[in-house]
């Protein structure tokens, strides 16, 4: 099954904000062991919507000035991007539909 | 994922976890469904330090992958997805899903309990934004700066301790005049310098622009309202249980719990309804797992008598 990617804030530009096709954004941290909780969901969902979707994980500790760009203050949040845009935002432990859901419509 | 079980569990808390283990090692094939993550209120759990064997404590997400880990290993299978309802079919036990049905023998039940909202202006608007019930996950976000914590009980002291390791100030907004947590925990939160107490306060409203900036105070006493700067907001003011999804199929009692006979079976027979979600006297984690292990037994006892 498809992992998702560690973007750092040097290839965060060109691995989301450049991407042809929509990327999904895990924001994590170390510190965060509800955040590892979340894993299984988004490597179920990197199967689900392989060859459409790129998924991605960020750890807000070293990439702490994209974090704050886009003002995240809750981990886990996950952020998906398509054509440089953050376009859906999802925050805390929810359940796999809410991701499936936000991925639907961005592919729609 | 077949669609046909000896035992389906719905809820992958200690409860539900606890049940798939025992069922799996009594050859059950059993499928373990969650509706969010694994876990229950243990994944969002800083340290417990009240389960049986583990003198210095635990991490809550830590022990929780655990469990999982162990009821993987005797074979139950999880899988992510909503219950919708429950039906009886002849000797089916049947749970909808968005995806369809799946089959069972028996059912447990172990949705468990979410957090209780407090139902202000503000509250939901700035979830993410400074409102939060997580502190293990957002207490970091908040280093060097004031956060309230609503609630007195033993989620809200237990918290609200942790938060000190990075909050400025940590002010337990209380609607009576004394906490309800447990001793150790009261006492170890009332001696702590960067606790700080509202007693006899109520939030009227979560403030700020575009993230927190204060909260709305009343006092239920005198009827004076003040504010309260805080950038960070950890609500803990109680448990629902979740049982909407079971409408009129089982009895509950007047806080919509599951009523249960001591084998842990509701009403209808070969359902089953274990840990938060049912009427009972003490909600700890070691009960929980306790009462997962007794509906896993009873499913075992149920199964065996079906077969003849």
């Amino acid at each position: 099954m498809a992992k998702p990617v560690e973007v750092t804030e040097q290839s965060f530009d060109q691995a989301v904000l450049q991407s042809q096709e929509p990327v999904l954004v895990d924001f994590w941290a170390p510190w965060c062991a509800p955040c590892r909780h979340l894993a299984p969901i988004v490597e179920e969902l990197a199967g689900e919507y392989d060859g459409k979707v790129t998924f991605t994980k960020l750890n807000v500790d070293e990439a702490s000035s994209i974090a704050a760009k886009y003002g995240i203050m809750s981990i886990p949040t996950v952020m998906v991007f398509k054509g440089g845009q953050a376009v859906k935002q999802i925050v805390g432990l929810r359940p796999k539909r809410d991701f499936q859901g936000a991925l639907n419509e961005v592919l729609s | 994922m077949d669609s046909e079980y000896d035992l389906i569990v719905v809820g992958a808390g200690p409860t539900g976890m606890t049940s798939a283990m025992f069922a799996g090692r009594s050859n059950l094939k059993t499928l373990l469904i969650e509706r969010m993550v694994p876990g229950g209120q243990i994944a969002t759990t800083s340290t417990v330090e009240n389960y049986p064997g583990f003198t210095d404590g635990i991490e809550g997400p830590d022990l929780s992958e655990a469990m999982l880990e162990h009821a993987k290993k005797w074979g139950a299978v999880t899988t992510f997805n909503e219950v919708t309802g429950i039906r009886v079919e002849g000797d089916y036990r049947v749970v909808e899903t968005p995806d369809g049905d799946l089959r069972a023998k028996a059912l447990i039940i172990t949705s468990g309990a979410d957090h209780r909202r407090l139902g202000v202006p503000g509250e939901m608007e700035f979830m993410g934004k400074g409102v939060s019930n997580c502190a293990v996950c957002d207490g970091a976000f908040f280093a060097d700066s004031p956060v309230a914590v609503i609630g007195g009980g033993d989620g809200a002291i237990d918290e609200g301790l942790y938060l000190t390791r990075y909050a400025s100030k940590v002010t337990v907004v209380h609607r009576r005049n004394e906490l309800r947590a447990s001793k150790i925990l009261a006492e170890r939160a009332l001696a702590n310098p960067v606790m700080d107490f509202a007693w006899n306060s109520v939030v009227q409203s979560i403030n700020g622009d575009k993230v927190v900036e204060s909260v709305t105070l009343k006092d239920t006493a005198s009827g004076a309202i003040s504010e309260l700067p805080v950038e960070g907001v950890f609500i803990y003011v109680g448990l629902v249980p979740n049982t909407d999804y079971l409408k009129g199929m089982v009895d509950l009692d007047s806080g919509g719990h599951i009523l249960v006979n001591p084998r842990m079976e509701t009403k209808i027979s070969g359902v089953f309804a274990a840990g938060d979600i049912r009427q009972k006297a003490a909600r700890q984690l070691v009960s929980a797992a306790g009462d997962g292990a007794t509906a896993a037994v009873s499913v075992r006892n149920y199964i065996k008598a079906l077969a003849g």
